[in-house]
This record gives C-alpha cells, structure tokens and sequence, in this order.
C-alpha cells in the first residue's frame, strides 16, 4: 500500500500537459534573450509546441477507454482529447491570424505567447480534470492568464478597465463556484468527482444542501460561459480587449467551460438533473432572448459578436438540458453530443468571424465598427464570400455547419419532449438572423467608403482564413464524421 | 427499376459545379467568358433534364430515377433523391428558365457579371434540389440554401429600395422555414428516426399533433406560395429584383411553397387538411378576388404582375384544397403554365425596362408603333395571362374551375371572376402601355427585340402554346402521382 503511494503516478494521460507546462517555461526564458526582430522565433516556438501537444493528444485520443492518474484528479478521455485537439487549432490558428495586428501594435512580445500558452494550459487540465481542486485549479491558470492579456495594452484606458471589470466578476464568480464545490463537499464528503457521483447514487446525502450548493455551481458555470443574467462581462470584455485578445477569449475557453460544464454537471452531479436542467432551461431561453435582441443594436462589430456568443451559449445550453427525461438517460449521449458538436461548431465559425475583424484591422486603424465592413465584395471579393460563410454559419442557414449545430441541439430538445423550447429557440434564431444579414449586407450590397484601402493579407494568415471560411462550408456539407467523434467522445465518457 | 445514369444528380450539381467554375473564373474583366461558361452550364443543365422526361413511367405513382445513399448516419438523414409526376415537370422548368434568365441577363448585366450568372446558375441547382428530395432534412436544406443567392440577387442587382427588400424577403422566408424544421425534426422523433418523406406519410398521427404540424407547415408554405395575408414581402421583391431575379422568384420560388404542400401538408397530415380546408380555400379566395382587385389599381407594370402572380398562385392553393382530381391537377398545371407565364411578363417588362429604364406604366404608351414584334409577343402572353382558351393559363385555371364546381358552386363562382380581374387588368395594362399614339419621344426612339430577346419570348410562346393545345403528355405525367396523392388525403390518420 505504501509502496503504491511512494510510486511515481502514471503520467502518460498527461503528457500534452507536461510537454506545454515544459515549452511555456523554456518559451518565456527563451524570448528574454531575443531581440525584436527575432521575435519570430517565439511564435515558431509556440506553434511548434501546439503541435508537439496535438501529436501527443492525437495519440493518447486512440485510447477509448477513460484513463485516470494523480490519484484520480486527472482523467485522459476521448471527449477530453477532442477538445483538447481543437483547442489547439483554436490557439494555434489564433497565433497566426494575430501576429499582423500585434506586431502592428508593439504587442507583438513573449508576453502575449507565455500568457497564451499558460492559458491553454489551463484549459486543459480544466478539460481533463477530474476532482473539483483540479478542476479550479485549471479555471484559475485560464482566469489569470486571461485577465492579463486583456491588459496587455497596458496604454490603453479601455484596455485595463475591461481587465479590471473582468478580474472583479471573474473573482466572484470563481468564489460562488468553490463556494458551491464546498456545499456539494459537505453534502457527500468527496471532492473527487466520481466519488461524488458514486454517493448521489447510492445514498440519500442531504438534498437541500446539495441543491443550495448547486445553485452556486451553476451560478459559476454560467458565468464562464457567458450566459444571462451572468453576461454583463462579456461585451465590455470583448470590446476593450486588443482584437487579437478578444478572438481568445471567445474561442477556445467556450470548449473548456463545456468540459467543466460536462465533469461538473453530467459527471458529478447527474443525481440532480432534474434540478439543474431546469435551470439551464431558464439561462437558456433568457440568453437567447437578451443576446440576440441586443446585438441588433450594436454598432461596434466586437459587441455585437459578444451579444451573438451570449445568444449561442443559450443555444448550447439546449443540449445539456436535454440529457435526462423524466429520470431516464437513455437520449443523454445523444443530447450532451448536440452540445459538444455545437461548441466546436461555434469556436470553429467565431475564429473565422473574428480572423476577419483582424484581417480589416491594419497600423492605426481598428476595424471594430461594423461598417468597416461596408463593400467588402468590391475591395476583396474573396474575402467577403469567407465572411459571407462564416455569417451564414453562425445564423444557421444551410449548407453551412452552423445549420447542423443549430439541428442539433434543437433535435435534443425535441426528442426529450420540450417541443416548445424549440420554437422559442428558432425564433430568436430568426431574430438573429436579422444582424448576421446586415453585415451581408453591408459587404455585398454597399459600395465601400472612398479611402477603403486594398486587402492584402500575409500568406499564411490568408490561407488559414480562407481553409477555415471553406472548412464551414465543406463540414455543412459532409458533417459526418465530426458528429460521430462527438458521440463517441461522449459515449466514452 | 435501376437507373445507371444518376441523372437527378446531375440535375442537382450540374449548375451548382458550373455556378462555382462560373466564379471562379469571374473578374470584371473577362465578363465575356464568364456568361458564355454560365450558358453552357444552364444549357447543360437543362439537357440533362430531358431524359426525365424521356424515360419516365407514367403507369406509375412510385418514385422513379431513385437514388439513395446514406449522407449523414448519426441522424439517420439520406441522400434521397426521386421524383413523381407531380415534381418531375418542376425540374424541367426550372432548368429551362434558367436558360432563358442567363440569356436575358446577356447584355444587361454589366457589373459583378459572374457573380450574377453564378447565383443563378447555382440556385437552379438548388432547387432541382427542393424537387427532387425525398428525404425531408435533405429537403430543408435545399429549401433554405436557395434563399442565399436570391438574397444577394435582389440585395445586389436590384433597384433603389433592394436592401429593404431583400431582407424582408429573407427573414419572412426563414421565419415559415425554421418552424418547419420543428415540425420535420417532430415527425423525425415520431417516425423512431427517420427523416424519409414517405416514411412520413405513412405515419399516425392524432388530431392535435396534425393542426399544429399544419400550422407549422402552412407558415412555412404560405409565406413562400405567397398567401394572403402574409404576400407583403412579394411585390417589394418583385419589384426590387432585377429582371431575372424576378423571372425565378415567380416562376420558380413560389413554386416551392405550393410544391410543399403537396408533398407535406395533405398526404402527412390528411385529416388536418380536410379540417382546415375551409380556412385554406377562404385565404385562396381572397387571393384570387381581392388580389386581383389590388393588380388593376396598380401603376408600376413589375407590382402589377407580382399581384397578379398572387392572385395566380391563389388558383394554386384552391385547386389542392378542394381534394378532387380536377383540381389538384388543375392546380398543377397552373403551377407549370404560371412559370412560363410570370416568367414570360417579367421578361417582357424586362425588355422596356432595359430601354426605358422605367416601370411605370404612365411612361409609356404607343410601344406597339416601334417595338411591333415584342408588341405581338406581349399580346399573346397577356392573354395567356387572362386565361385565353389555347393558352396555357386556360388550361390549369378551367380545371380548377371545375374542381370547384363539383365541390361547391359559390366557390366556383368566386374564383371564376378571376377571369374577369385577370382579363382587366392585365389587358387595360397592355392598352395603356403598348396602344395608342407614342406617348413622348422616349418610346419614339425605342428599338424592337434584337435576335436574342427573340429567342428568349419565341420559345416562351411556344411552351405556352403547346400546353394550352395539348396538355395532355403534362396531365398524363402527373396523373398516377395525383390519383395516389388523393388516396392518401382521403384516408384517414386517426
């Protein structure tokens, strides 16, 4: 017994982990010793790093079976290695897409790339985690990497009093979900997440406990996904951000609050479905409501962007709430896949969406109105089609995989019988539509302003926006085979 | 019976694959190339149309040319494609429209060349698409995919108020379609997974379940049709839309909407139908009388013929509603005689448009003094128009006319008086704007139709002619399909 205790615990699950944890050290302690010019060695670094991770991810993705270590606070699973894998894509494309505009800026430092990496490291453990101390242990690395990065502009005012406004809430936030972890703690007596699972099942621990504890959990959750009446950060934090900041945000962290959404909801606390889903209900049909009502008021593209993420983690939420009917989880990996197809499906549409808000955005002159986007088709018709792609996937109109995400979720809620969820979720989609359409609009049926200067993006990032604008259009067309990993991943789980 | 030759996929992705080569090879610059590649590939597209026609069954109501292959497995959805006699026509339609709107866009068309020709050529694809999926999901999306091009058609190419149009005809068209994805994504959890078409219509399904899916469904449809009172969207479209915009939206796009309901509402949800059947023919009536009496007080020649496709179209939906064979038939000839005729005056208006640069019928007046062969043209489609017996108007309109009747004499009666709105105010348009002494020195000066126009209008005229003299090979097509059709409506669900 205590030879196993003195054993080195297995650390194959986490390997990805090790490998990032290992090359954001050198990274930082590398880039001390570069000059500016060379700080392209930096982003080579990182980007090889990503890879190097994927690589590993790849491999250990291969293993079906869930795997756990360090005492049962980490698991390697395939839904963990999916997200993972795309959060790497997501981190990596967002390197690429954002090196023009920060080296435009002087932000173009190891700062940028330390605190990015440590973010995605994060994410992972956040993704991976398997004991409520990991799981907020990841949160708070992903939370103070990010606080940072929003303030990276440290001249700018907005800058730093979006970081603030984030810090604050995100701390409270941070608070109410270790609060609720100690309610739930109290109630079973674990903080491992199987354990607590084990408990709800076999005995009667105190429920109004239990229930008061998940009130707070859910109350953090919310939170970091941005869902109402926990939002208020994300239009102030999206449009103080750097662009380049703001397009990190919102991307990958959405896929690693859907795993802590999954470990701490569905792993942990499936018991008390009944009781969150009906929450989730509530969060669900007001973010819709609020984020696609107010975004069409917005001016400001990153706003209106922030608004439309509200809206699209309301329509997330409709998978997760789906799972269990009337205490039967027979349709639950059915309903939770919805989710996690519709989480990629976004992280894959809003990178494109906000490589094109990078793609505008040239020395001096930040393309956050959304009538920077004004006859775009004349002054690069290829580039428009991309954002033409990328609009029609976020509003969900077929063939774009945007379609399929928004089919999905809404076949989760129909096949657990809330067949008037899915209408009220339809029809603010239609609303939505309304301010996807204007930026169309804008593009194709405007001419541009007279001083609208040429296109002419660097190569990489103009092949990665145009195969992430194509790959929209060609996975609506062949959805296949993404939305058999997500079942699988959480068949597997 | 095997087919070796998917030719429904060719139909399909033909003009798809050419629109696509058609933008690629699209600057400003060599405009030329990109229309003489458009008109080989809706020409193509159209060819491969024909052996449809050629090879079609008409002993049969079964699906014929049937292609099936799994598309997307985790919800069951196929890539379900066949056709009956009550769609197969459709396909050829609309591939023949398509040539002729890539021809009449020849010259007029100057800005963005291939991005025009593109849309077209690529929503014809489209919407073979629509007509020939037997699987609903596979349906929906080719449903809503032709909403894209024709948004950025008008959005584009159209007139002064083509922003407000165009989104007005985008967002009406999804509000109807996003609740029929409810009601497809229902059927789906009834059937036990299954997204087929026909698995649908053999599906039980109580009384409360079917008003609410024809609620769904008619919401969908009707906005498309369009009926009154959700029609608004169409005149702004009409007549925002450049010429060949609105060539397909009338005869084409409105087409959709009628298509589905046949192919959804009376054979899914037959007892709905027959419950509601008064509702619908009271709607339809409306279309027809008070639509038309809306048409004749209109100034702008494109809105009085968007109304008067309204009113058309009300034919349409009379002639389902009234569950008799006369009248479902009837109301699909209409249906293929409308293409030809809306198409045929929106190209007309087209032509002096082109030249004038006006649509106001108070700008004209004399064409017939210096354009005298568009004037022949013109008369014969706005008799066609009016319903003149040996014109294909006649056809679809009688029929329905004596569905009606068998069904109840007042209905008839209403819907016949189309025949008198339809003669009015089309013809008091025709004298106004084609008789009489040349109106000013504009139309003085105005060239009649060069050799292409002439094409365009002389193969018009003569499908409008053939169907009015000889509807029978169009009629013996769909008459297994309808007789099949009815035979699902009349039987009960409950």
């Amino acid at each position: 017994m205590n030879a196993a205790i003195l054993n080195m615990p297995n650390l194959l699950p986490a390997y990805a982990e090790i490998v990032l944890l290992v090359m954001a050290c050198v990274i930082l302690v590398v880039d001390l010793f570069l000059e500016d010019a060379q700080r392209w060695v930096t982003y080579v670094l990182s980007l090889v790093t990503l890879a190097a991770c994927a690589f590993v991810t790849a491999g250990l993705g291969a293993i079906s079976e869930p795997v756990y270590t360090f005492n049962n606070m980490f698991v390697s699973d395939v839904m963990g290695s999916v997200l993972k894998l795309v959060t790497y894509v997501s981190v990596a494309t967002g390197m690429v897409y954002s090196r023009d505009y920060l080296a435009d800026r002087g932000l173009f430092r190891g700062e940028y790339f330390s605190l990015a990496l440590f973010a995605t490291l994060g994410m992972m453990v956040m993704i991976s985690a398997n004991h409520f101390l990991s799981l907020y242990m990841g949160l708070e690395l992903l939370s103070l990497s990010l606080y940072a990065m929003v303030a990276l502009n440290r001249d700018s005012a907005q800058s730093t009093e979006a970081a603030m406004k984030y810090f604050v809430l995100g701390a409270l936030a941070s608070g109410l979900l270790l609060y609720g972890m100690s309610m739930i703690y109290g109630a079973t007596g674990s903080l491992d997440i199987s354990t607590v699972s084990r408990t709800l099942e076999m005995t009667s621990a105190n429920r109004t406990v239990l229930v008061f504890g998940l009130v707070f959990v859910v109350s953090g959750l919310a939170f970091k996904l941005g869902v109402v009446p926990f939002h208020m950060w994300i239009p102030d934090v999206y449009e103080g951000a750097p662009s380049a900041v703001t397009l990190f945000i919102a991307t990958a962290p959405k896929l690693a609050a859907f795993a802590m959404a999954m470990r701490l909801l569905v792993s942990a606390l499936l018991a008390l479905a009944v009781d969150w889903q009906q929450m989730l209900v509530l969060l669900s049909v007001l973010s819709m409501a609020l984020g696609n009502l107010a975004a069409i008021a917005q001016s400001n593209i990153k706003r209106m962007l922030a608004y439309s993420t509200i809206s699209h983690m309301g329509f997330l939420l409709l998978g997760l709430l789906s799972g269990v009917v009337g205490g039967n989880w027979l349709s639950a990996a059915d309903a939770y896949s919805a989710s996690m197809f519709y989480a990629i499906v976004y992280v894959l549409t809003t990178l494109a969406a906000f490589g094109m808000v990078l793609l505008l955005s040239r020395k001096g002159f930040e393309a956050e109105r959304i009538e920077d986007f004004r006859g775009l088709n004349r002054r690069s018709p290829w580039f428009a089609f991309i954002m033409l792609i990328t609009m029609f996937s976020l509003a969900g109109v077929p063939p774009t995989v945007g379609f399929y995400a928004k089919l999905a979720v809404l076949q989760a809620a129909i096949g657990s019988g809330q067949v008037w969820l899915a209408v009220v979720a339809v029809m603010f989609s239609l609303v939505g539509a309304f301010y996807y359409l204007r930026i169309i609009k804008l593009m194709y049926f405007d001419d541009p302003v007279e001083n609208a200067v040429a296109i002419s993006p660097r190569g990489d990032m103009g092949v990665l926006l145009s195969v992430n604008g194509l790959a929209l259009l060609a996975l609506g067309i062949l959805p296949e085979q993404l939305l058999k990993v997500c079942l699988f991943a959480i068949k597997t789980l | 019976m095997t087919h070796h030759v998917p030719w429904l996929s060719l139909a399909i992705w033909l003009p798809i694959v050419a629109g696509v080569v058609v933008l690629a090879s699209g600057s400003e610059k060599n405009a030329r190339e990109a229309r003489v590649i458009a008109f080989i590939g809706a020409l193509a597209g159209f060819l491969v149309t024909l052996p449809l026609f050629a090879e079609f069954d008409i002993g049969t109501s079964a699906m014929q040319f049937v292609e099936d292959a799994p598309w997307i497995e985790r919800y069951n959805i196929r890539y379900h494609l066949g056709v009956d006699g009550i769609a197969m026509p459709f396909l050829l339609l609309n591939s023949f429209i398509t040539v002729l709107v890539v021809l009449a866009g020849w010259d007029v068309i100057q800005s963005r060349v291939s991005q025009y020709m593109a849309s077209f050529l690529i929503m014809s694809g489209l919407m073979n698409g629509v007509f020939a999926s037997l699987d609903a999901l596979l349906f929906y999306v080719f449903f809503e995919a032709t909403l894209i091009p024709m948004y950025i058609v008008i959005g584009v190419w159209g007139g002064p108020n083509r922003v407000y149009a165009a989104v007005k005809f985008f967002l009406y068209t999804l509000l109807g379609s996003l609740l029929m994805l409810v009601a497809f994504l229902y059927l789906y959890n009834k059937a036990g997974g299954s997204f087929d078409i026909l698995d649908f219509h053999r599906l039980p399904l109580g009384m409360g379940a079917q008003t609410a899916l024809f609620v769904a469904f008619l919401l969908s449809f009707a906005v498309k049709v369009p009926m009154w009172p959700v029609h608004t969207w169409l005149p702004d479209a009409h007549v925002e839309a450049p010429t060949g915009g609105s060539a397909v939206l009338a005869a084409i796009m409105l087409k959709l909407g009628a298509y589905g309901f046949v192919r959804f509402s009376l054979p899914i949800l037959p007892d709905a139908s027959h419950a509601l059947s008064g509702f619908m023919i009271t709607l339809s009536l409306i279309a027809v009388v008070y639509i038309g009496l809306v048409a004749l007080v209109q100034v702008d020649m494109k809105k009085l013929i968007a109304y008067s496709s309204i009113s058309h179209m009300g034919f349409v939906t009379l002639g389902f509603f009234i569950f008799n064979a006369y009248g479902v038939e009837g109301a699909l000839v209409q249906m293929i005689s409308h293409g030809f005729i809306s198409a045929a005056m929106f190209l007309c208006v087209g032509v002096m448009y082109d030249r004038m640069h006006s649509r106001m019928i108070a700008d004209y007046g004399g064409v017939a003094n210096t354009m005298p062969k568009f004037a022949a043209f013109m008369m014969l489609f706005a008799m066609a128009n009016c319903g003149l017996p040996a014109t294909s108007g006649f056809v679809g309109e009688f029929m329905v006319i004596m569905g009606a009747m068998k069904f109840n004499f007042w209905i008839a009666f209403l819907s016949a008086t189309t025949l008198i709105f339809g003669a009015a105010y089309t013809l008091w348009m025709y004298k106004r704007v084609i008789f009489g002494e040349v109106a000013n020195a504009e139309v003085g000066a105005l060239k009649d139709i060069n050799a292409r126009e002439f094409v365009i209008l002389g193969l018009l005229a003569v499908m409008v002619l053939w169907i009015g003299l000889h509807p029978a090979p169009l009629t013996d097509i769909m008459h297994a399909s309808v007789n099949d059709l009815l035979k699902h409506v009349a039987q009960s669900k409950l």
